[in-house]
């Protein structure tokens, strides 16, 4: 019990720590693309080092939602961290039904980017706030088809049932690589990555996120910034224990294996932004529609074809 | 064309002004609505300048067929009656009108500063569910000041406001008075990236009103450069519409392939953007056979990976479906609103100075007129840019491999005199359309009026009915598939 509960503290405190370097990655098979050289894998940690040492500013039309919106946000974050079954072990927090706690506290820290970015007043970060809460809904549909997917698949209704997830059946195989395209549909719209979104804009116009994060300086722009990466650690996470087999692994099979998924995925989203343009926004709905469509079809398979209701 | 109505000329020479019919106001007005909007001549330039107590018009018509421009003037007094309602494409020209000179324009829907932001009355949608958006004059990204005004319902745009003119320098009016060895400065620096295209219009200009024409080698250095100008600036605008749709190849190739382009410009004349090249009476650079060779080998070796980059940009599905049907402009809107250049031809305007008015720059064989289908689309635009980028290039390769043994020699006029009282006008192919330049000398020699229509002037208006009914989230693409002058605009 111990060893299983420090397993899941080990994995947290690294994903903590480790989140600001996914968009490094990123960036890095960006640059690889593009024939550059690109910056670091660390620059964020300078660039939050350095947002940290500056002062905020708050805009003097705002209502002060913006001043404890950065604030809100990290807390919602960091709090739907501690339900992943990190390590392959059961949160410690974990309670059955806590996967719909995950997602709304997702869910919740947008509410507070949506909200400080309205309290600002500047029509960029409204245009933002309307794209980002449009496309949220959307994606909430295709989430909750894949959670139905998994509660049928484990029987289980806490997020540990992402340690239960496996292939065994052709059947079980095809209806999870359904299930996981499905969630990595939602894990681009729901950071901002291309074709969705484009984070390296600055074309206000076409800001979703971007826009959002206008207005926001100093450490205030340092806790968004980090926000992001970690939000994106969460969703790369759960993507990779989606696709993880059940199974006994030791600490260290399971960290190895674990790294080498959350590294192998960054770098598909990497790909997928150096090879394609990015969507025009009516196409986005489709796209989040499809995935939704995906997840149902996986729901499909699973009950016709293997006759599963636990 | 009626010869009591206007005066025929070449494109850069000059005629004595008084040659140049001055009819009486109503005749004048009836004539240019009726050239325009039934012959279909194109408006190259319409400016005023003081008479005395009252103030001539002088309107610049463009009759492609006969290659030839057609002059006409009036003189009024405080006040001229609009031509807008009939013919749109006057509707900027009568403004600036009104804005240079206390002169009034009667029945002008209306009369908004042209290059005065700050006076501006915005255009306003009412109704709950409408809201503004306002970008500029300090944008995000490094690029010139102009303020946009949309008015939307939601993503979509209704009405798009452009001000322009924080940049106004007031170049015209420093151009007025002797010739000076600054002017050509000036000239290359309206708008900074049409400078080998702004200097040959010019030198023309001089050389019409002084009599010294250019020699054949010096129209041929300039024409190079003219050409290396256009295809750089067209890869720069590629890759920059490609970044902006954020496919990142294309993006990150075009920068660096324009930076090549711009080292054979500095290669041809020692500067990067073509300054200094062209002067009045010839060229300030000669071009040896070893250096054409050079640059021969250099187009040979870039040619080749600035298309690779360009085809990827247009085989890529995801980028076309960005493109196509994005910030149309149809045939009808733009051949009302005069239209110039690529922007004009991407929807299906077909107009090219070097053909219509050929100078001796080209020598009778310029580059040919894309020959593809086109709506006027941004996908237009940038398949216009890109058969434009191929036609330059065999243009150059056979400029450059016709340079005899001993080179094309460099030429300049010195101690240059103006004919009194004459009227000069020189139009160039800039990579954005008809750049028009044109002179009027006073009875000493000296300017009285240079008039200055750079692409952009006509073209802007283009720019905000390509955002009609668009989603304003495709701003960014379709003002980069124009990508207008602000500077230009704003002299």
């Amino acid at each position: 019990m111990t060893d299983k509960f420090i397993f899941w503290l080990i994995w947290f405190v690294i994903s903590l720590a480790a989140a600001p370097i996914l968009p490094g990655i990123i960036n890095k098979v960006k640059a690889f693309f593009a024939g550059r050289k690109g910056p670091s894998v660390f620059q964020l940690y300078y660039d939050l080092v350095k947002l940290l040492r500056k002062e905020s500013i708050v805009s003097t039309t705002s209502g002060g939602v913006l001043f404890f919106a950065p604030a809100v946000i990290l807390a919602t974050l960091i709090g739907a961290a501690l339900f992943l079954p990190f390590g392959g072990q059961h949160s410690p927090l974990g309670f059955t039904g806590d996967i719909i706690l995950f997602f709304y506290l997702l869910g919740t820290s947008r509410v507070a980017m949506i909200f400080g970015a309205l309290d600002t007043g500047s029509s960029f970060e409204g245009m933002g706030s309307s794209r980002e809460a449009h496309f949220a809904a959307l994606a909430e549909a295709a989430i909750f088809a894949i959670i139905a997917f998994l509660v049928l698949l484990t029987g289980r209704c806490g997020t540990e049932m992402l340690s239960f997830t496996g292939f065994s059946g052709s059947m079980y195989a095809t209806s999870l690589l359904l299930c996981a395209g499905a969630f990595f549909v939602v894990l681009l719209v729901e950071n901002c990555r291309v074709p969705a979104d484009d984070p390296d804009t600055h074309l206000e116009l076409t800001m979703i996120h971007e826009a959002m994060v206008l207005d926001y300086a100093g450490p205030d722009l340092a806790a968004i910034l980090y926000a992001g990466a970690l939000k994106l650690w969460l969703f790369v996470s759960f993507f990779v224990m989606l696709l993880m087999p059940a199974g006994e692994w030791s600490f260290l099979e399971y960290s190895s294996v674990f790294t080498a998924g959350i590294v192998l995925t960054t770098v598909i989203v990497g790909c997928a932004e150096s090879c394609m343009a990015r969507y025009r926004f009516l196409k986005v709905p489709q796209m989040l529609t499809g995935a939704l469509c995906t997840a149902l079809l996986a729901v499909f398979f699973l009950v016709f074809f293997e006759g599963v209701v636990r | 064309m009626d010869n009591s109505l206007f005066i025929n000329i070449d494109n850069g020479s000059a005629v004595p002004v008084e040659k140049v019919p001055v009819l009486e106001t109503e005749k004048f007005r009836a004539s240019l609505i009726e050239a325009v909007k039934n012959k279909k001549r194109e408006i190259l330039s319409f400016f005023a300048m003081p008479e005395g107590e009252k103030f001539k018009l002088i309107a610049i018509l463009g009759n492609a067929l006969a290659h030839k421009f057609e002059i006409s003037s009036c003189v009024i007094g405080s006040s001229f009656e609009s031509m807008a309602q009939k013919v749109p494409a006057f509707e900027l020209f009568e403004r600036e009108i009104a804005e240079q000179y206390p002169i009034t324009v009667t029945g002008h829907p209306w009369l908004k500063p042209v290059r005065n932001p700050d006076k501006t009355d915005f255009y306003k949608m009412s109704g709950d569910a409408v809201h503004e958006v306002a970008v500029g004059p300090i944008h995000a990204g490094v690029i010139e000041p102009g303020h946009f005004r949309f008015q939307c319902m939601g993503e979509d745009v209704y009405f798009l406001e452009i001000a322009l003119g924080y940049q106004h320098r007031g170049i015209e009016k420093l151009m007025q008075g002797k010739l000076d060895n600054r002017f050509i400065h000036m000239v290359e620096t309206a708008s900074g990236d049409t400078t080998a295209a702004a200097a040959t219009a010019w030198s023309h200009v001089i050389e019409a009103l002084s009599g010294n024409n250019a020699p054949d080698d010096a129209c041929k250095i300039r024409s190079i450069a003219i050409e290396l100008e256009r295809i750089a600036c067209h890869t720069g605008d590629l890759g920059a519409l490609s970044g902006d749709v954020a496919f990142l190849p294309t993006a990150s190739f075009c920068g660096r392939i324009r930076g090549e382009y711009l080292n054979m410009t500095a290669e041809l004349c020692g500067n990067r953007f073509g300054r200094g090249i062209a002067v009045p009476g010839g060229v300030r650079t000669s071009l040896e056979k070893a250096r054409a060779e050079k640059l021969l080998a250099w187009i040979d070796r870039v040619r080749p990976e600035l298309y690779h980059a360009l085809d990827l940009l247009f085989d890529s599905p995801t980028v076309l479906d960005r493109f196509e049907n994005t910030g149309s402009v149809s045939l009808e809107t733009a051949e009302s609103i005069g239209l110039v250049g690529m922007a004009g031809r991407a929807s299906g305007i077909r107009r090219d100075v070097r053909c219509d008015y050929p100078l001796p720059e080209y020598g009778g064989n310029p580059p040919a007129m894309p020959e593809i289908d086109v709506q006027g689309d941004v996908i237009a635009r940038a398949r216009i840019r890109y058969e434009e980028i191929k036609a330059s290039h065999i243009y150059l390769e056979k400029m450059l491999k016709e340079v005899p043994a001993e080179g094309l020699s460099a030429a300049k006029s010195e101690n240059i005199v103006l004919k009194p009282d004459h009227i000069a006008v020189a139009v160039t192919e800039a990579w954005r359309g008809a750049l028009c330049y044109a002179a009027v000398t006073g009875n000493d020699g000296s300017f009285r009026r240079v008039k200055i229509v750079d692409p952009s002037f006509h073209n802007w208006t283009g720019l905000a009915f390509a955002l009609r009914g668009e989603q304003i989230s495709h701003f960014p693409i379709c003002n980069k598939s124009f990508n207008l002058s602000y500077c230009g605009y704003d002299l």
